[in-house]
């Protein structure tokens, strides 16, 4: 093979495969939503195909982040500092971690969640994937942003994108306040493990959101000069 | 005297054969890296480059290589060494021709990153040095080349950095990118077509004209060179208009268009960047050619004979063949492998790198087009233009300058001896 040093001089840039992986990670979420009616419905089968589900795709998340990592050696000129770079990978790859982690436990445990917390409960999942989207949203500007050289008018859309993600999140902070209060109410007509698992679960589903928020806001100060 | 008189047509044909050789070897690699930054972002397909390289690169050749191929020919080495023994020069030059083509095609067979130019030059200096004597070499001038090799990359890249971010002030952060595209594109037409005029006036008609006893003041080159700019940039404008907004634009991919417009520029550049390459490299192969047909023909070395016009024509199509034999080759693995090079960022580079190479074909400085490009490529980087740049390249081009130049100064004495051998002292 012809070595030429001009072919040699380009790295594989590492802004689409991040943001693969981001469309990847928040798939994982998307897949609690489905996870979650299924529960709610009491069909365990359906449960478990979706937990497998957002197993793979958190599989498939993984692989993307060491694939990733691997083609991010020292001596590539990046746009942007590289520890940020491998810094926001790793709050992204959170994401669908934290999504596998609720589907596993609530499987495990086939945990019931009372009926009068159904609504509430399936609002903040619903919520909380809509903060990782918005995430999403953020991230898929990163390509844009490359385009005009991060900074300008594209800096202004994805900062108006951030402040978007932070009110979201703070909306997904006010549900799981609303859901721990019913759970609160209930608490004593529960069997007591059950309920500290449910909280658990709670401050999972916020975590996922609370992640997301974090991957904005580490976008943002990837941009910072 | 009596070994030119004997031998000189077969010197000369043996000669012709070599510089072909070396022709071909820049088709085959150089020009691809020239245009291979087109192929890549998109904005030529590989047979428009072809096509657009081989009448840049012969315009270049003709118009403004003049300067290089003198410095080739009798810029390196001191003639007043040579006065009584000038069939020593033809064996030189031959032998310089033959190390450069040998050079370059063990070293591209072997995957090593090699420079037309710094092979050459390496010959040039490597004969004369240890064949004729050490004081035949214009060392003054070898240290403004070996200088201006280290200058070449970091002026372009400075040209490259400046440009693009002239296009993010302009283009990308203004709130239509596409309109102000459209607004400020036709100025960088108008620099590619004044640049190119202007070199060429200064430099390259004195050497076309050089009968017709045209005298032009700077003034007058100036203005020209403007008419020319003009020129181009109505064409340019002409183009631009055929660049409509599609729809799907406004969601996705919001500088897809944008960069449809850059593309349009970018063949402005492609072609600034074949004149430029032509400008500088033909004269590799063509130089060493025209010093030892001059000589044959007038029997001594005679310093501002007039260059034949064949002998450019040889370089130029020996170019060409090299380029449509193996040089598209090397054309299409480059255009897949660096993608990431938009039309934004492409043109940027090349303009910046054509720039230089341009002003030291002017200056008569042969320098390597390959790494004044990486040069710009970097510069563009450097404004944050570019995903992911490979520094270690960087030491690529040190290494290939330790190499190239020891090899090619080798292979040269060891051919220059053969020669003489041969054909006698």
């Amino acid at each position: 093979m012809i070595k030429n040093t001009l072919v040699d001089l380009f790295g594989k840039s590492p802004i689409k495969p991040l943001q693969k992986h981001m469309t990847v990670s928040a798939s994982a979420a998307d897949e609690l939503i489905a996870f979650f009616t299924a529960v709610l419905a009491n069909d365990w089968e359906k449960a478990e195909d979706e937990y497998n589900k957002i197993r793979s795709i958190e599989n498939e998340a993984d692989v993307l982040k060491k694939d990733l990592r691997l083609h991010l050696p020292k001596s590539l000129f990046l746009p942007v500092p590289r520890s940020d770079l491998l810094d926001l990978l790793t709050k992204q790859d959170k994401i669908a971690n934290t999504a596998k982690d609720i589907a596993g436990l609530m499987l495990g445990r086939n945990m019931a969640i009372p009926p009068s917390m159904h609504t509430l409960m399936l609002d903040f999942v619903a919520i909380s994937v809509d903060v990782v989207h918005k995430a999403l949203k953020a991230i898929d500007e990163l390509d844009e942003l490359l385009e005009s050289g991060f900074s300008g008018h594209e800096l202004v859309i994805v900062e108006r994108l951030v402040a978007e993600l932070d009110g979201l999140e703070r909306q997904a902070d006010d549900h799981e306040i609303a859901v721990r209060r019913q759970l609160f109410s209930l608490e004593t007509e529960l069997p007591p493990i059950e309920v500290m698992f449910l909280y658990r679960i709670i401050e999972s589903i916020g975590e996922l959101a609370d992640r997301s928020q974090k991957v904005g806001s580490r976008l943002l100060l990837l941009l910072a000069r | 005297m009596s070994v030119l008189a004997e031998y000189g047509t077969i010197l000369v044909i043996v000669a012709c054969c070599f510089g072909f050789f070396m022709a071909w070897g820049v088709g085959a690699n150089d020009v691809a890296n020239a245009m291979g930054t087109s192929v890549g972002s998109g904005a030529l397909t590989i047979r428009q480059a072809i096509v657009v390289a081989m009448i840049f690169e012969f315009l270049g050749a003709y118009l403004a290589g003049g300067e290089v191929t003198a410095t080739i020919r009798k810029g390196i080495i001191d003639p007043s060494m040579l006065g009584d023994t000038p069939h020593l020069l033809v064996y030189g030059m031959m032998a310089a021709l033959l190390a450069a083509g040998t050079w370059l095609l063990v070293a591209s067979m072997m995957g090593w990153p090699v420079s037309t130019t710094h092979s050459i030059v390496g010959a040039i200096v490597g004969f004369a040095a240890v064949g004729i004597s050490v004081d035949a070499v214009a060392w003054a001038k070898v240290g403004k080349i070996v200088a201006s090799w280290v200058v070449s990359p970091v002026l372009a890249g400075t040209l490259s950095f400046c440009l693009f971010m002239s296009v993010q002030k302009l283009i990308f952060n203004s709130p239509n990118p596409f309109k102000s595209a459209k607004k400020y594109i036709p100025f960088y037409m108008f620099a590619v077509g004044f640049l190119i005029s202007m070199v060429t006036i200064l430099k390259g008609l004195k050497h076309v004209f050089k009968d017709a006893a045209v005298k032009l003041t700077f003034i007058d080159a100036v203005g020209m060179a403007c008419v020319m700019g003009v020129v181009v940039a109505l064409i340019g404008i002409v183009l631009l208009r055929r660049v409509k907004v599609t729809k799907e634009s406004e969601s996705e991919h919001r500088f897809a268009d944008v960069e449809k417009v850059f593309a349009i520029l970018m063949i402005f550049t492609a072609c600034a960047m074949a004149f430029a390459h032509g400008s500088n490299d033909v004269a590799n192969a063509v130089g060493p050619l025209a010093a030892v047909v001059s000589i044959v023909g007038s029997g001594e070395i005679a310093s501002s004979s007039a260059m034949p016009t064949w002998i450019l024509f040889l370089g130029g199509g020996g170019i060409v063949i090299g380029l449509a034999t193996y040089g598209f080759k090397v054309m299409a693995t480059i255009g897949k492998k660096i993608t990431e090079l938009t039309p934004s960022r492409g043109f940027a580079a090349e303009l910046g790198a054509a720039g230089t190479v341009v002003v030291a074909s002017g200056l008569g400085l042969p320098i390597s087009t390959t790494h004044t490009l990486v040069g710009a490529v970097l510069g563009v980087g450097l404004a944050r233009g570019i995903g992911a740049l490979n520094l270690k390249v960087v030491g690529t081009i040190f290494l290939s300058w330790l190499v190239t130049l020891p090899a090619g100064a080798g292979l040269a004495i060891i051919f220059f001896f053969i020669l003489k051998a041969i054909f006698g002292a």
